[in-house]
C-alpha cells in the first residue's frame, strides 16, 4: 500500500533545464555585469517591465526554496540567527541573508553580489518590506518599493490602480537611469502579450485537474511549474514551455491517466509546502492516492484560473491590476476562503488540508479561523497540520504522518466519501471572485 | 501636597488603562447618545477624521494580563503575538461591545489577517482596513492616501458619521494641541527625568488613546504645569532609549523595573498614536490632503511605517543623539516580527555608534519579572563599573 509518488514526463526535465539556464544567466551577470539583474518577489510582480529592459529577475524566494529542497537551508538559517535574526523570523529571509553573507547559492553557481536594483513589490507580505530593505543594505544596491494597496474591498478602486500605475512609471524612469537604456514600449507590450499567453496555457493546465482522475497534482506538480512561471512567463520560452506542458498533460487526460492507478481522494491544499521535507510530505499523500486538485499556494504568482490575463492593449493598467487583485498574497483572508470554497465545488474535492507554516504569517495567521469556517460552518472534512516551509527543525515527521493517516481513515469511513458533501450552507458565500 | 496630588493622578490613569470595560468610552457614550465609538488597532489611525465625523476614536491595546484566552488560541495558533489573540478574545467575550466600528491598517501580516477574521466573526460591526502607503518617495502616495481617507469618510458617513471639511480642520487643531503637549512632556522627561518618571509619562500619554481628546488635553495641561514643580531629587542614572514596543504594550511593571534598575528612559516608542506627527498638521487648505501629506512627510519613524528615503536605523541614530542616550534597550513583544526584523539593522547601527545595547523580550501577560530585572541590572552594572 505504501505507494510512492513518481516523477515522470518531460515537463520536469524541461523545467529543470530552464531553471539551470536561468542560474547560468545570473552567473554570467555575476561575472561580467551583463545582463542587468533585479531582485524582486514572486507574488504579483511586474517582471514584464523588467523584461522590456532585458533585465533578468533574481528571486530570493526561489533561491530559498531551492536551498530547502536540496536540504541546505539550515546552515544559512543558523548564520542569520547568529547575526541577530530571531528564531521566529520568516526563515526564507534568514536563509537568503545567510546565503548572502556566506556566499552560498542553491546550485553552486555564482549570483550577482549587487543587483542593478532591489525592487520590493510589496503585495501583502510585510516581511517583503523588511527583507528587501535588508538585502539593499547588505548588498549596497539601490532600493525601490512599489507600494501596492492591499485588496481591502471587493475590487480595486480606480485610485488604487492609478497609484500603482504612477509608481510603475516612476520605476521606468529609474530603470532608464540605472541601465542607461531607453524604455521600449513595444518590447513591454510584447512581454505583456507573452505573459497573457503563458497565463492562458497555465490556466488550462489548472482546469485539467477538474477531471477525474486529475492528470496532475495541482500542489506538488504545480510547484514544479511555478519556477518557469515566475522567471519566464513574459518570454517566448515561457510560452513554449507551458504549451509543451499542456500538451503533455492533455495527452494524459485523453488516456485517462491520473497520478495514481486509482485516484482515491481529491484535495484542496492551503499554505506553502514544507520544502525541507518535500518528498517525504508528498509521499504521505501518495500513500493514500490522494491528489491535490487545487491549491492556494500555486496562486501566489497569479490567480489566472479565474480568468485574469495581462492585456497588451493596456499594459501598465493590467500589470497594476495583477499586482493589486490577481494574486493570493494581496487578497484578504475572506477572499481566500471563497477561493477555496470555489475549488471545493468546481474542482470537486473531498476535503481541505491546511498547512500552517511557522515562517509565514501572511498565510498562517488566522488559519484556525479558516479551519473553523470550513469544518464547522461548511461541514467540509478539514485537516490542520503545522511545520515550516524552510526550516527543517519544525517538521515532526511521525506526528504529521499520523495525523494525515488518521484524516484519510476517517474520510474513507465517513459517509461523505467518495464525494464530500461540499454543499455550502446558505449565506456562507463571503465575497465574490471574478468569473472565468 | 502637590507631589501627592500628581501621584494620585498617575495612579488614576494607570487604573483607567487597566480597566477592560473602557469606562471613559462608556461615559462619553452616555453623555452623547447615538454617537459612535470606533476602536483602532495600534499603531496609527487618522483619529482626526473619526473625531470630525462625530465619533470617539479609541486606541486598542490588547488585554494585558487581565483576560484568560479561551477562544482566540484556536483561531490564531502558535507563533502569533499576544495582542492579536487578546484583541480577538476581547471581541469574543463582549469586551468590544462599546465599539460600533474597528479600524486596522497595514502594520503587519498578523494584524492584517486579524482584521478579516474579525470581520467574519463580528458581521454586525463596521470593520475596515486602511492601506497606509509604504512608498513615500512617490509623489502619488499623498494623493492615494487622501483617496483612502475619503473612502473612510464615505464609510463613516454610512454608519452615521456627520462630516465636513470645517469640522476636520477643527479636529486637526485639537489634536495638534494634544500632540504639542505630549511633545512638551517628552521634552521635560528627557531634560529632567526625575520630575516625570517614564511610567508616569507613559500612563498619561497612553490615556489619550482611551479618552476624549478634549479631556486628554486638560489632563496634559495639568501635568505639564505641575510636574516641573515637584520636589523629586535628581538621580544618577543611565540615559536609555527604549525601542521596539510600538504595538503590543509591555506590562507597566517592565517599564518600572527598567527605571528601578538604574535607567532613565529618555525616549521610547510606546503608545505612538498620541505623538505620531513630528510637527503640527496644517489645518488650512484641503484638510484631508493635509492629513495625508502629514502621514507621508511628518510621521515619527516606526518599525511599522516604511520610508526607504530614510532608513529607520538612521531614525534611531538620530533619536539617541537628540536624547543624549548612553545606551539602547530593545524591548520586543514575543513573536512581533517587525520588531525582530528591525532589531538586526538597529543593533548594527547602535554598535556603529559605539553605544551599548540590551535586547529584552516580553509578553503582555507576564507574571514574573525577576529574570528581566536581573538582565537590566546586570546590564546597568556592567556599564557603571566600566
Ligand atoms: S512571510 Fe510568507 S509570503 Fe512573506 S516572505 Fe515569508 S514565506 Fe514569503
Ligand atoms: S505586536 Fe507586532 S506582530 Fe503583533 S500585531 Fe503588533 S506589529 Fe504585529
Amino acid at each position: 500500500m505504501a505507494e510512492k509518488s513518481e516523477y515522470r514526463g518531460n515537463i520536469h526535465q524541461r523545467q529543470k533545464q530552464l531553471m539551470l539556464d536561468w542560474y547560468a544567466r545570473l552567473e554570467q551577470a555575476a561575472e561580467g555585469g551583463e545582463p542587468k539583474t533585479c531582485s524582486l518577489m514572486v507574488s504579483g510582480n511586474c517582471v514584464e517591465l523588467l523584461e522590456a529592459f532585458g533585465i533578468v529577475p533574481i528571486y530570493p524566494e526561489v533561491n530559498a526554496l531551492q536551498l530547502a529542497i536540496r536540504h541546505q537551508s539550515l546552515d544559512p538559517i543558523l548564520a542569520a540567527e547568529e547575526m541577530g535574526y530571531a528564531a521566529d523570523n520568516c526563515a526564507y529571509v534568514k536563509a537568503d541573508i545567510g546565503c548572502l553573507l556566506k556566499g552560498i547559492t542553491p546550485t553552486g553557481t555564482r549570483l550577482p553580489e549587487k543587483p542593478t536594483l532591489v525592487l520590493c513589490n510589496f503585495v501583502g507580505c510585510n516581511t517583503y518590506l523588511k527583507w528587501f530593505e535588508h538585502v539593499a543594505k547588505f548588498t549596497g544596491a539601490p532600493l525601490y518599493v512599489i507600494d501596492v494597496p492591499f485588496l481591502r474591498t471587493a475590487e480595486p478602486s480606480k485610485e488604487d490602480v492609478a497609484y500603482v500605475v504612477k509608481q510603475l512609471q516612476e520605476l521606468v524612469a529609474l530603470l532608464e537611469k540605472l541601465t542607461g537604456r531607453k524604455f521600449d514600449p513595444d518590447r513591454f507590450r510584447h512581454a505583456v502579450e507573452c505573459s497573457a499567453r503563458s497565463e492562458e496555457l497555465w490556466s488550462r493546465i489548472k482546469h485539467l485537474a477538474k477531471v477525474t482522475p486529475s492528470p496532475f497534482d495541482a500542489y506538488f506538480d504545480a510547484i514544479t511549474l511555478m519556477g518557469p512561471l515566475y522567471v519566464y512567463r513574459a518570454t517566448q520560452e515561457g510560452v513554449d514551455f507551458f504549451a509543451q506542458a499542456l500538451a503533455e498533460l492533455e495527452a494524459k487526460r485523453f488516456a485517462g491517466e491520473g497520478i495514481y492507478e486509482r485516484e482515491r481522494f481529491r484535495l484542496v491544499m492551503e499554505g506553502p509546502p514544507p520544502y525541507p521535507y518535500f518528498r517525504t510530505f508528498r509521499d504521505m499523500f501518495a500513500k493514500w492516492q490522494a491528489t491535490a486538485v487545487a491549491s492556494t499556494y500555486s496562486t501566489v504568482g497569479g490567480l489566472w484560473e479565474f480568468g485574469f490575463r495581462h492585456d497588451p492593449a493596456q499594459p501598465f493598467e493590467s500589470v497594476a491590476m495583477h499586482m493589486i487583485a490577481q494574486n493570493v498574497t494581496n487578497r484578504n483572508m475572506l477572499q481566500r476562503y471563497d477561493q477555496m470554497q470555489r475549488y471545493m465545488e468546481e474542482w470537486k474535492a473531498d476535503g481541505v488540508i491546511i498547512h500552517f507554516v511557522k515562517s509565514c504569517r501572511l498565510f498562517s495567521a488566522g488559519q484556525g479561523d479558516m479551519r473553523d469556517y470550513f469544518s464547522k460552518q461548511l461541514g467540509v472534512p478539514t485537516l490542520y497540520i503545522e511545520s515550516d516551509l524552510e526550516d527543517p527543525r519544525y517538521f515532526a515527521e511521525a506526528q504529521t504522518r499520523n495525523r494525515i493517516d488518521a484524516f484519510f481513515e476517517a474520510l474513507e469511513h465517513s459517509k461523505a466519501h467518495p464525494r464530500a458533501k461540499a454543499e455550502p450552507k446558505k449565506g456562507a458565500q463571503l465575497c465574490v471572485l471574478p468569473q472565468a | 501636597m502637590l507631589d501627592l496630588e500628581i501621584e494620585r493622578t498617575f495612579d488614576r490613569y494607570r487604573d483607567l488603562l487597566e480597566d477592560l470595560s473602557f469606562p471613559a468610552v462608556r461615559r462619553w457614550k452616555e453623555a452623547n447618545p447615538g454617537r459612535k465609538a470606533v476602536g483602532f488597532f495600534p499603531v496609527y489611525a487618522p483619529v482626526e477624521i473619526l473625531h470630525a465625523a462625530g465619533m470617539l476614536p479609541v486606541g486598542l491595546a490588547g488585554a494585558g494580563d487581565r483576560l484568560d484566552i479561551q477562544h482566540a488560541d484556536a483561531r490564531f495558533g502558535s507563533f502569533i503575538c499576544s495582542i492579536i489573540k487578546t484583541t480577538l478574545e476581547m471581541g469574543m467575550t463582549g469586551h468590544l461591545e462599546p465599539f460600533e466600528g474597528l479600524l486596522f491598517s497595514s502594520i503587519c501580516d498578523s494584524a492584517r489577517n486579524l482584521a478579516f477574521v474579525m470581520k467574519r466573526n463580528f458581521p454586525q460591526k463596521y470593520i475596515d482596513f486602511l492601506h497606509l502607503p509604504h512608498n513615500p518617495s512617490s509623489p502619488a502616495s499623498v494623493e492615494f492616501l487622501a483617496a483612502e481617507y475619503r473612502r473612510l469618510i464615505g464609510e463613516l458617513t454610512t454608519i452615521g458619521g456627520d462630516f465636513n471639511d470645517d469640522k476636520l480642520r477643527a479636529s486637526i487643531a485639537l489634536f495638534n494641541r494634544q500632540r504639542e503637549l505630549v511633545r512638551r512632556l517628552y521634552a521635560l522627561r528627557a531634560a529632567s527625568p526625575h520630575l516625570l518618571r517614564a511610567w508616569e509619562c507613559y500612563v498619561v500619554v497612553r490615556a489619550g488613546n482611551v479618552m476624549p481628546v478634549e479631556e486628554h488635553i486638560a489632563l496634559l495641561e495639568q501635568v505639564a504645569a505641575s510636574a516641573p514643580r515637584r520636589g523629586a531629587k535628581k538621580r544618577d542614572s543611565l540615559r536609555v532609549v527604549v525601542e521596539g514596543a510600538f504595538c503590543e504594550q509591555p506590562p507597566l511593571e517592565v517599564i518600572r523595573l527598567i527605571e528601578e534598575a538604574g535607567c532613565d528612559i529618555v525616549e521610547d516608542d510606546f503608545a505612538l498614536a498620541p505623538r505620531w506627527f513630528t510637527e503640527d498638521v496644517p489645518s488650512a487648505g484641503d484638510p484631508v490632503l493635509a492629513l495625508a501629506e502629514a502621514y507621508v512627510n511628518r510621521s515619527v519613524y516606526s518599525s511599522v511605517r516604511h520610508d526607504f528615503r530614510k532608513p529607520r536605523w538612521l531614525g534611531l541614530a538620530e533619536k539617541t543623539k537628540v536624547s543624549r542616550a548612553d545606551a539602547v534597550i530593545f524591548l520586543m513583544a514575543k513573536f512581533c516580527e517587525p520588531a525582530y526584523f528591525d532589531y538586526v539593522p538597529f543593533k548594527q547601527q547602535v554598535e556603529l555608534m559605539g553605544l551599548p545595547h540590551l535586547a529584552l523580550e516580553y509578553e503582555e501577560k507576564l507574571f514574573t519579572f525577576e529574570r528581566l530585572r536581573t538582565e537590566v541590572e546586570t546590564f546597568v552594572e556592567s556599564l557603571v563599573f566600566d
